[in-house]
């Protein structure tokens, strides 16, 4: 770093030169500048106007105070929206990771056809949620879809209706969001199973360890980093969850898969209730940036050192 | 890649293995389920699906559920099909992807090569800038984009693409440029080139694949987006994603299933082909906005 700034004196009587040592911070500073606004400036906007009394539009000529937050917590299409998304999240993560540690260390023990198996895993991936929402709603649909299927084959009694269901509705989307990110989660830990130190587990080996040992006291302590990782994008696209619920429920049967997104959307363009979905998409900001500060934070400062 | 753990595999029994494969396979088959169940349902007329069984194949095939949803489909008011709203998506994703691509580049350069008092401070506020939930900027987005004129316009979803994707590409060429050798740039320097030639001569040619990763990036995600497309559109800018949505949820007339299945293919398709041709660098790009981001 400082060898780069030395430079700059030889330059100083000559203008061009100086224009060049600007020239750097003048490339960056758009792009700067346009963060700057967009995303912090915004950030002020919407915390101003979640303590306004805004409604159709942002209104700043009245202020309520934290009143906005108080009837947030109090609306009980808020508190649905809040489990949903506990419910949700903590199904998403665990049976992603779950499913995507176990296809990793599947295939991962010298499978013939792995070339063709992970990017069947992971296409998904690649498609949009608003896709992923059609194809799961049809085929979940208990008119053409998985019950009536079952049905067809015989299994007159076979019902399977949850989509439905206000109780089961929010699980179709566990579903649907599992078969989009799991085979991802999964090539993130084959990566990290790929960079497991040999010396370890031939040491294990030759110790007498079992197979099933030695993945479960060295190999799957090892991959604590990735289970992080998988932590924080997950939690990350749980918090966020918009698109999928749109597609397959549009927060239905009645309010049954409303997600605090969908809140704030609902509330903000369709209810006229600007203030209140100004304080809704904060509180979402505060639940991402608990998650991602602190592991940006060690991600970033580990490196340093 | 010599894989490490593998060793312990080959210590499994026949009966192990022949459970793995069984696993393994099944789950392809879960993978696999819904897009077989989209193609095999568009290509079937509507009676069949209705009353027949949807992971049965077509007894009768028919490509007019194909032709439907791109050029005859109700959408909203006008029977357009989702011919138009494709070239909106186009017309979107080619320059937010080609002004933020080349935006990132350029940041990832002065970041690492020209670096500044306070550049650490720039990258993590950029950074953080990544994983904000856009709910909370779409308020006053649609304000500014009132303000000059662009709301409802593919101008103004380019811009608001290209702005909320700076964060990743500046992250992904940041990356890729700290493990290129300094000492080059130095010595270019000291023979007198300058900041934009050391640029185009020295990094770029060498650049090829993160600006392959993060063009699919951005492609990908910008092509997906519903939430700023549902935001911001207006009658003659509406992307796939959220046209397909309308075609899908509608209210009124028969649901034409097979249309809506033809319709979510064509929606998916360019994303798909991008991942068959170079899922490497598709895979690289997640890895390297999640890993790393």
């Amino acid at each position: 770093m400082a060898d780069l700034t030395t430079t700059a004196p030889r330059a100083v009587t000559n203008p061009r030169a100086t224009l060049q040592d600007l020239l750097p911070k003048i490339v960056l500073a758009p792009s700067f500048a346009l963060i700057l606004i967009f995303v912090y400036g915004f950030i002020v906007f919407t915390a101003f106007l979640s303590f306004s009394g805004s409604k159709l539009l942002p209104d700043f000529s009245t202020w309520v105070g934290l009143n906005n937050y108080v009837r947030l917590f109090n609306h009980p299409n808020w508190i649905t929206a809040l489990k949903n998304l506990a419910i949700f999240s903590v199904l998403y993560i665990v049976i992603c990771s779950f499913i995507g540690l176990a296809l990793a260390i599947f295939l991962d023990q010298k499978i013939r056809g792995e070339g063709v198996l992970r990017p069947i895993y992971l296409y998904p991936m690649a498609l949009s949620f608003i896709v992923t929402g059609v194809a799961w709603k049809w085929f979940l649909d208990p008119g053409i879809g998985l019950e009536h299927v079952m049905q067809s084959w015989g299994w007159e009694s076979f019902s399977f209706r949850w989509i439905k269901e206000g109780q089961m509705a929010i699980y179709t989307i566990v579903i649907a969001a599992v078969w989009q990110s799991s085979g991802f989660v999964m090539a993130m830990f084959l990566a990290g199973l790929r960079g497991v130190d040999n010396e370890i587990i031939k040491a294990a080996q030759i110790d007498g360890a079992s197979t099933l040992t030695i993945y479960r006291r060295i190999i799957i302590p090892l991959m604590r980093p990735v289970f992080l990782s998988a932590f924080v994008v997950l939690a990350h696209l749980a918090i966020k969850s918009y698109d999928l619920v749109v597609a397959m429920t549009d927060g239905g049967p009645g309010t049954a898969t409303w997600t605090p997104a969908l809140f704030m959307q609902k509330f903000t363009f369709g209810r006229n209730e600007m203030g209140m979905g100004a304080a809704s998409a904060i509180i979402m900001m505060m639940m991402i940036f608990a998650i991602i500060v602190p592991y940006l934070y060690s991600e970033l400062g580990g490196k340093k050192k | 890649m010599s894989a490490a753990s593998q060793d312990v595999a080959t210590r499994n029994g026949i009966f192990a293995r022949a459970l793995i494969y069984a696993v393994l396979i099944l789950f392809a088959v879960y993978y696999l389920l819904p897009l077989y169940v989209m193609v095999v349902n568009s290509l079937k007329p509507l009676d069949e699906i209705r009353q027949g069984n949807m992971l049965a194949l077509p007894q009768q095939w028919t490509i007019a559920p194909w032709l439907s949803a791109w050029s005859t489909a109700q959408i909203g008011v006008s029977p357009t099909g989702l011919k138009p709203y494709f070239l909106n998506s186009v017309m979107m994703v080619v320059p937010a992807v080609a002004l933020s691509t080349i935006l990132g580049a350029l940041n990832g350069y002065v970041l690492t090569k020209w670096r500044f008092k306070g550049d650490n401070i720039v990258f993590g506020l950029m950074l953080l800038a990544c994983f904000i939930p856009f709910q909370i900027v779409l308020i006053p987005s649609a304000r500014i984009l009132g303000l000059t004129g662009l709301a409802g316009t593919i101008t103004g979803l380019v811009l608001i693409h290209a702005i909320y994707g700076l964060g990743f590409t500046t992250l992904f060429f940041r990356n890729y440029y700290e493990a290129f050798p300094t000492e080059l740039v130095r010595a270019a320097q000291i023979d007198g080139a300058s900041f934009f030639q050391i640029f185009r001569r020295i990094l770029l040619p060498s650049s090829g694949p993160i600006i392959v990763v993060t063009v699919i990036w951005q492609f990908t995600n910008i092509w997906n987006d519903f939430l700023f497309g549902s935001s911001f559109s207006g009658f003659n800018s509406i992307p796939l994603t959220v046209a397909l949505n309308n075609l899908v949820n509608s209210s009124t007339g028969v649901k034409e299933y097979n249309v809506h299945f033809a319709g979510a293919i064509l929606a998916a398709l360019p994303t798909l082909i991008v991942y068959i041709v170079s899922g490497r660098y598709f895979v690289r790009g997640l890895m390297a906005g999640a890993v790393k981001g």
